[in-house]
């Protein structure tokens, strides 16, 4: 990471901590790249950041295979081995909702992306994993959001 | 590290001197749905003149504190004055008029005519009961009845934002540019405009958007199998095919996070879909695809065999919209099917 962009990025996170007191269940945010770019770069920050991409989902290759008519629309699944396992030992109950995935679709030239705050994690988690693991995986989640949204 | 302390220190001096910023706010908090420039999205455009012209600041600031409840457009409860402020100023910029003023004066009519031009005239964009269009916001890449989805009326947001004064502006001319036309062009008279702003004023305290998150639903649907894993596995895939969804194909959890063979052969994953649904859920909510793909799990930990699903009405609690609400709860009947099935 170049100085200036460590600066704008600490600055965003300041932003962030500042300004969020409402806790949000679902995190979206906006790139203005298309969406072969824009899923380009949410892959390299997704790895940046430790995590591994376990499989896309490509919902819109299944659609148009029946014949309905959409424009790009991917689900990706990232996760770390050790947090999965750690998560499914510890809090069975979200065993379904794993490995998290982050929805990305194609919105006129724009992209739109969505995931669901693992926060709610941490709630349905109910205590059985340490809540200072799921603010660390919102950080980093936003973290990634952000370098989707400001890439150019 | 002392430089990256430095840093974050003039950062945080700059924030808390600075005044908030429109375009920073709205960048953060309205655009993924409204446009970065205001064109719409899963939210409807914000930067057309002519909805600009038509709406006060109150009800920009108002819409934006109460959100519409049930109709995706989340309430911003927690933003302060300054920073509500900064955004209604923010998108002001977009049109070149003036802010109209509206006054608090009731517009009176009758209702009960009102009610019967509504039906004929409003009702197929707006919904029966003015609940709005299905699905929101703007047709970009995926099927819409309309170009700009109508509002809902009949929402207590939309009714505690919008005075009487400006629902009649909006009747009146209309919002040229977007589907809703004037009520010359509908053909109707000024006594008529006043009966339907009655009428949509009589949905006050009536509005029923919202439902208040159910204690009672759990993140998960699961059972016990009496059966071992894999015939459990077996069970499920005869189950997803008499529910009418097809089977798309069965993993273990950890697949693609470790070398193909080392996974966890216990934590099995079942992917299927109905597609007809999946399209028809998408027009509801783009971001749909936090509920995709359809899923049962199978574990076995400790010799026990578990069944499980997420609660798709549960996690619908999170997204502020009605409509869905429906889908996730036929969804849900779905997921009880397929688990009763595979664990008898
Ligand atoms: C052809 C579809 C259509 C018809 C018919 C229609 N509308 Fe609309 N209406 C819309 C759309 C679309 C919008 C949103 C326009 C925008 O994006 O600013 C809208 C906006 C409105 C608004 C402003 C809502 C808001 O949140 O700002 C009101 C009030 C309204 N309509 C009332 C009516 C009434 C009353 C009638 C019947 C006389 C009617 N409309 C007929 C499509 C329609
Ligand atoms: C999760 C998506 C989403 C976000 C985030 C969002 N909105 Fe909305 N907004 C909507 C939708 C959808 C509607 C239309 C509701 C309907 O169809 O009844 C709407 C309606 C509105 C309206 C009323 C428009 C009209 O025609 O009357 C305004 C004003 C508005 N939003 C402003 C904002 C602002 C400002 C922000 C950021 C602080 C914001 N919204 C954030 C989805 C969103």
């Amino acid at each position: 990471m170049k100085l200036h962009q460590l600066t704008g990025f600490l600055a965003w996170v300041v932003l962030f901590v500042t300004q969020s007191v409402h806790a949000e269940d679902i995190i979206m945010t906006r790139s203005v790249l298309a969406f072969p770019e824009a899923m380009l770069v949410l892959q390299e920050s997704i790895a940046a950041h430790g995590y591994t991409v376990s499989r896309v989902q490509r919902i819109d290759v299944g659609l148009t295979g029946k014949g309905y008519q959409t424009d790009k629309y991917r689900i990706v699944f990232a996760a770390k081995l050790d947090e999965i396992r750690m998560l499914t030992e510890r809090a069975p109950q979200l065993v379904p909702y794993l490995p998290p995935k982050i929805s990305i679709f194609a919105e006129g030239e724009q992209t739109v992306l969505v995931t669901i705050n693992p926060e709610r994690y941490g709630i349905i988690a109910d205590g059985a994993v340490d809540p200072v693991f799921f603010k660390r995986w919102e950080s980093d989640l936003r973290s990634i959001f952000h370098d989707v949204n400001s890439a150019r | 590290m002392r430089l990256i302390l430095g840093v974050l220190l003039t950062a945080v001096s700059l924030v808390a001197a600075a005044a908030p910023d429109g375009a920073e706010l709205f960048g953060r908090y309205c655009a993924a749905c409204h446009g970065d420039k205001g064109d719409g999205g899963v939210g409807v455009p914000l930067s057309l003149p002519t909805f600009l012209d038509s709406v006060d600041d109150r009800f920009l600031a108002e819409t934006i504190r109460y959100g519409r409840p049930g109709r995706v457009m989340p309430a911003f409860d927690a933003l302060s004055d300054a920073q509500v402020s900064a955004i209604v100023t923010y998108i002001r910029a977009w049109s070149k008029q003036p802010a109209p003023i509206y006054g608090d004066k009731p517009v009176s009519g009758d209702p009960v005519h009102g009610k019967e031009l509504f039906a004929s005239h409003c009702a197929a964009c707006h919904g029966e009961n003015g609940g709005g269009g299905k699905g929101t916001g703007v047709t970009f890449s995926r099927h819409r009845d309309l170009p700009i989805i109508a509002p809902a009326l009949n929402n207590s947001g939309f009714l505690r934002a919008a005075t009487d004064e400006m629902i009649r502006y909006t009747l009146q001319y209309g919002r040229p540019g977007t589907p809703m036309i004037s009520s010359k062009e509908q053909g109707l008279s000024g006594q008529d405009v006043n009966d339907l702003v009655s009428y949509v004023r009589s949905f006050d305290g009536h509005a029923t958007d919202t439902h208040p998150a159910d204690p009672a639903v759990a993140a998960t649907l699961s059972a016990e199998s009496p059966y071992t894993l894999e015939e459990t596995v077996e069970n499920i895939k005869q189950a997803i095919t008499s529910q009418n969804f097809i089977l798309i194909r069965t993993d273990t959890l950890e697949h693609g996070l470790v070398k193909e063979g080392e996974e966890n052969p216990r934590q099995v994953i079942l992917h299927f879909c109905n597609f007809n649904f999946l399209y028809e859920a998408l027009a509801v909510d783009p971001r749909v695809g936090m509920f995709l793909p359809c899923l049962v799990a199978v574990t076995e930990q400790a010799g026990k065999v578990t069944v499980s699903t997420i609660d798709p009405q549960y996690l619908s609690q999170l997204f502020n919209n009605v409509e869905l609400d429906e889908y996730c709860k036929r969804m849900r009947g779905v997921y009880q099917s397929i688990i009763e099935e595979a664990t008898l």
